[in-house]
């Protein structure tokens, strides 16, 4: 029996949860506490947890680093892309109201692309970073 | 409940600023984190409470491990001992806690800050984007473009720490480019 077997079993448990967890407070982030900040740092927080349990080739086998380096400016761009389609609309510059049938139902569709733009870049860099200080660690 | 808490701040605060060894200190600002969330918990502001634990006691100990491991754990001692920052420190610090006796107290609807905009949002938040919870909306709808700030200021620092990171390795390819242009 290895030394990790109640950590990684833990972990095994874990990450799944934390993963829905964050997509709860992601999308609920209307209704309670929540929004983009808070469940990008759960998703960023669930991948480091993979990685420090299962190591770094594991993680990067799902996460590659590529990946991670890559959607940080999507997540800008999500949220830029949102304000510019506005402008198509004939509207001014992230004004939400133009996107749907009605005004308080386009808002509430561009709060979500917009929070949806802000956990990608947030989780991203995290995963990023922590990839970057992790790969320069061994030598 | 509040004192409890600001009392504990000021000893954990005190305990990472006299502690050598980095692991312990890395451990207090961990702990610092989560009493500031139940600080801001007990304040009522619940949304800036989660993203304080999740971001203060949960990924900024783990970067701060991951540096560890780039550097030593243990701080070198300075021989010097620092009086004149000390002094200013404690001035502004008497002059910050001087100012604050002239707040209004915390929390009553009244105060000049409340009174403007405030409770245009509070009303319409419902009826202009139906989104109940006001700190969403006045974040992604009312005030969206300092939130686009945000999100490029967490982009730039991102893309800055990975630059700084992988220096090294472009110093690695400097004398091959130097081959090549002979």
């Amino acid at each position: 029996m290895r030394l990790d077997l109640l950590l990684r079993t833990a972990a095994k448990i874990l990450i799944p949860f934390i993963l829905v967890f964050a997509m709860y407070v992601q999308f609920h982030g209307d209704y309670g506490p929540g929004g983009g900040f808070q469940a990008g740092v759960m998703v960023a927080a669930m991948v480091i947890l993979y990685a420090i349990i299962f190591g770094l080739e594991a993680a990067q086998r799902v996460v590659p680093v590529r990946l991670a380096q890559l959607m940080v400016p999507i997540g800008v761009g999500i949220y830029a892309g949102v304000g510019t389609i506005s402008l198509f609309f004939q509207a001014n510059y992230l004004n939400y109201s133009v996107l749907a049938h009605d005004g308080p139902h386009g808002q509430h569709l561009g709060i979500l692309l917009v929070e949806i733009g802000v956990l990608v870049t947030v989780a991203s860099t995290m995963i990023a970073i922590f990839y970057a200080f992790l790969g320069r660690g061994r030598k | 409940m509040n004192m409890v808490l600001l009392t504990l701040l000021a000893i954990v605060t005190i305990g990472i600023v006299r502690q050598r060894n980095l692991f312990a200190v890395i451990m207090l600002a961990g702990a610092y984190s989560f009493l500031m969330a139940s600080v801001l918990v007990v304040l009522d502001a619940v949304d800036v409470a989660m993203t304080e634990a999740a971001v203060g006691a949960g990924l900024s100990t783990v970067l701060l491990l991951g540096a560890l491991t780039l550097i030593g754990s243990h701080e070198m001692l300075l021989p010097t001992r620092h009086v004149v920052p000390l002094f200013v420190a404690g001035v502004t610090g008497a002059a910050l806690i001087y100012a604050t006796m002239d707040l209004p107290p915390f929390g009553i609807p009244t105060t000049p800050v409340h009174s403007h905009i405030n409770p245009y949002y509070l009303q319409n938040t419902v009826p202009e984007t139906t989104v109940p919870n006001a700190v969403t909306s006045v974040l992604a709808s009312y005030r969206g473009f300092d939130t686009l700030g945000e999100t490029t200021v967490i982009f730039t620092a991102g893309i800055a720490v990975l630059m700084l990171l992988r220096g090294r390795r472009s110093l690695k390819r400097g004398p091959k480019r130097r081959r090549v242009q002979r």
